[in-house]
């Protein structure tokens, strides 16, 4: 491999070292330019450089490779963008954007943070980790120092050297018997050699909250592989025990992410993501009004299962993916519960039950002139509320105090656009709504369903009464 | 450059023509055989003329036990097997046979290797299932990259120095690159009978530089192959296991 001496001003394969950002003991960060400079503005742009001395890290090395292989298959606003690459075995570079922003090493600063920030941040890794994992990809690392967020709000995940993509051989799984991660943040299976399973992500993710939300970190700061076993039996400290202002409703979400094992904690980020943006939606549990941790008893018999924990087989991140979706149903109740309703109901309640992983969301528009002076029914009374719970009553029974089930009203001067809208923003993997038959007028004046099925960013069933 | 390469064809006209019209269509300009070129189905002898007619024009063909079997007096197979090979004999011609036989048991080009079964024994023919035997044919050669057949399931085993082997389960259709600071041991599935439960036909692409692979799984008319089989009066299991891909 060559090796370089790596100054300001040199060029390296046709891009000009500007000045160093960053260097580490994986290696270093440079701002560059291109040599010849594009016919076109382009975005700042970055270089990475793995150190490559006698005795470093082998698995630092195998760390960059796997991100030279895993970067240029990513794309969309949550990752880096990837401009090029140079040969691994002869002179190992990355050149990606240079992501301009707030780095999360600043909110962790600042902690503790006011909840509602926390949850709003929360909410825009969860967006860009569902992002990542819809690409197959799980980042394994999720850490305040590799999350940026941009001016205009979008979370950006950085790093990808320990992280795994499904259709790419993992280098890394074989590479060491230390677990790879980094101590403070690392889940539970991947410290006993799990590197498949997307909700290790999760995992992080609710450490970074609670580190946000108290100051505090979950489970310290361990560097041995004992000490970060800990967590596989040791529960944290409630954040509402640290943070006087923390809602029972964070405090729940915050530790279903930090659950022991996997299957109990959210299945999607896209789950954690719609949780923190509808609070009012969370069902609040004993895990989210304790305020200590687990007795002696629960610890010692933990303690004495971990003692064979071990590494499980896993269904790839895409098939876990499908198998835990969030279904949409919309449904046209201006009209009271009438037999499209009724067969609508019929086939939400299929998506659900298909999958004990499935999220429902009940939605409905309140259609409401350009000028929302009009927001009083007849009687007086609120049109929201009313059509709340009109919306309850029709999913009863399909719900039945199921927490998988939310129950949402849109105001919205265009149905189709809010439904659409809606389900870009919570990710929403399947939408299910009606369709009226058809008739001149709806010919004429569009309808819902095909404006729906043609802008929606997802699998889209429509629903018809036979006959 | 694009390389097809084909093993465990094993005379399923269907699912090699189906296969090589596939890997034509995705750019394809050389081709491997990976032996094994008969046994099992019942169109030996338009397979041969294929393979013979891809060699006159540079391609590679190698030997599998199959194909060796059609010489020899005591085969090492079971009774299915052999019943299939006993057949085959009585389709193919001289020179069919000729070629078959005299095929190479390993070829190298460049830093890959290709072979039949294994890199530590050609002509034993020993499987590569387990990361033992993954590691021991890797550590026989000193390619790059081997590409093999034999087991009729894909798999993907790679390995760094000093570290035990690992293995892939290659995606249908994806394109895995092949880090060059691995070894690779790419086992393919078969064109025409695969045990992996997948019924479609498998065949590899490689590219050279970057080195990539994709484990391309292509459907073909399994009906008609199964058909055949049953028609030339072979025995029935061998018909039926095409459409378990088991």
């Amino acid at each position: 491999m060559a090796r370089l001496d790596y100054a300001e001003g040199h060029v390296v394969e046709g891009f000009r070292l500007l000045r160093r950002l960053h260097k580490g003991g994986m290696g270093s960060l440079w701002e560059v330019e291109r040599e010849i400079p594009p016919a076109l503005p382009e975005t700042r742009l970055a270089m990475k450089i793995p150190s490559l001395a006698e005795g470093e890290d082998v698995s630092a090395i195998v760390g960059f490779e796997v991100e030279q292989l895993i970067l240029p298959r990513l794309s969309g606003p949550h990752v880096p963008r990837f401009y090029a690459a140079g040969d691994f075995s002869r002179l190992p570079f990355l050149v990606m954007e240079l992501v301009e922003g707030r780095g999360l090493v600043a909110d962790v600063e600042a902690a503790p943070l006011p909840f509602a920030a926390v949850a709003d941040t929360g909410a825009r890794i969860a967006r860009a980790l569902q992002d990542l994992h819809r690409q197959k990809v799980l980042h394994l690392d999720l850490k305040p120092a590799n999350v940026m967020i941009r001016a205009d709000g979008t979370a950006v995940l950085l790093d990808f050297g320990l992280s795994r993509h499904d259709e790419i051989p993992d280098l890394l799984a074989e590479e060491s018997d230390v677990p790879m991660g980094t101590g403070a943040y690392i889940a539970p299976e991947q410290i006993v050699g799990d590197r498949n399973d997307p909700r290790s992500d999760i995992f992080a993710l609710g450490v970074m909250l609670y580190q946000f939300l108290t100051g505090e970190l979950p489970f310290g700061s361990p560097h041995g592989r004992s000490g970060m076993l800990k967590r596989l039996w040791r529960d944290p400290v409630p954040p509402r025990r640290l943070a006087k202002d923390c809602p029972p409703w964070l405090q729940e979400i915050i530790l279903r992410c930090l659950e022991i094992d996997p299957e109990k904690r959210y299945a999607t980020p896209a789950q954690v993501a719609f949780a923190l943006q509808h609070p009012d939606q969370v069902t609040v549990t004993d895990r989210g009004l304790r305020m200590s941790q687990d007795g002696f008893g629960v610890t010692v018999r933990r303690w004495l299962r971990t003692r064979n924990v071990q590494k499980r087989l896993r269904p790839a991140v895409s098939e876990h993916m499908t198998s835990a979706p969030i279904v949409m149903a919309a449904v046209d109740l201006a009209n009271g519960v009438d037999p499209l309703a009724e067969t609508l109901r019929l086939h939400a309640r299929r998506a659900l039950e298909a999958n004990p992983d499935a999220r429902l969301a009940c939605v409905t528009v309140l259609k409401t002139a350009i000028l929302a002076v009009e927001n009083q029914s007849p009687d007086g009374g609120n049109a929201y509320v009313q059509r709340l719970v009109e919306l309850k009553d029709w999913a009863r029974p399909i719900a039945k105090g199921d927490e998988r089930v939310s129950y949402h009203v849109l105001e919205a001067v265009d149905p189709a656009d809010a439904l659409v809208e809606y389900a870009r923003h919570n990710h929403v993997d399947h939408i299910v709504l009606g369709a009226r038959a058809s008739s001149a007028l709806r010919r004429y004046l569009g309808s819902v369903s095909a404006q729906v099925v043609a802008e929606a960013p997802c699998t889209v069933t429509v629903v018809r009464v036979s006959g | 450059m694009l390389t097809a390469v084909f093993a465990d064809i094993h005379a399923n006209r269907e699912a090699f023509a189906a296969s090589l019209a596939d890997a034509r269509r995705r750019g394809a300009a050389q081709f491997v055989f990976l032996g094994d070129l008969v046994g099992y189905g019942a169109d030996p002898d338009w397979v041969c003329d294929q393979v013979m007619e891809a060699c006159a024009q540079g391609a590679i063909a190698l030997r599998g036990n199959h194909d060796a079997a059609i010489a020899e007096t005591a085969p090492d197979m079971n009774t299915d097997a052999l019943r299939a090979i006993v057949w085959t004999r009585t389709r193919l011609d001289a020179a069919q046979s000729a070629f078959l036989t005299g095929l190479p048991l390993e070829v190298d080009r460049g830093d890959t290797l290709f072979v039949h079964a294994n890199a530590w024994a050609p002509e034993g023919w020993g499987y590569v299932r387990s990361p033992a035997d993954a590691e021991r044919s890797l550590r026989s050669t000193s390619h790059r990259l081997t590409l093999c057949g034999h087991t009729h399931v894909p798999a993907l085993w790679h390995m760094a120095p000093l570290r035990p082997p690992g293995r892939h389960e290659p995606t249908a259709n994806a394109m895995i690159p092949l880090a060059t600071t691995r070894r690779w041991l790419a086992v393919l599935g078969a064109v025409g009978q695969p045990r992996d439960g997948n019924p479609a036909a498998c065949y590899g692409l490689l590219r050279d530089s970057p080195a990539e692979l994709t484990y391309v799984r292509v459907p073909y008319d399994v009906d008609t192959a199964a058909r055949k089989i049953l028609a030339a009066g072979l025995p029935e299991g061998l018909a039926a296991r095409l459409a378990k891909g088991r």
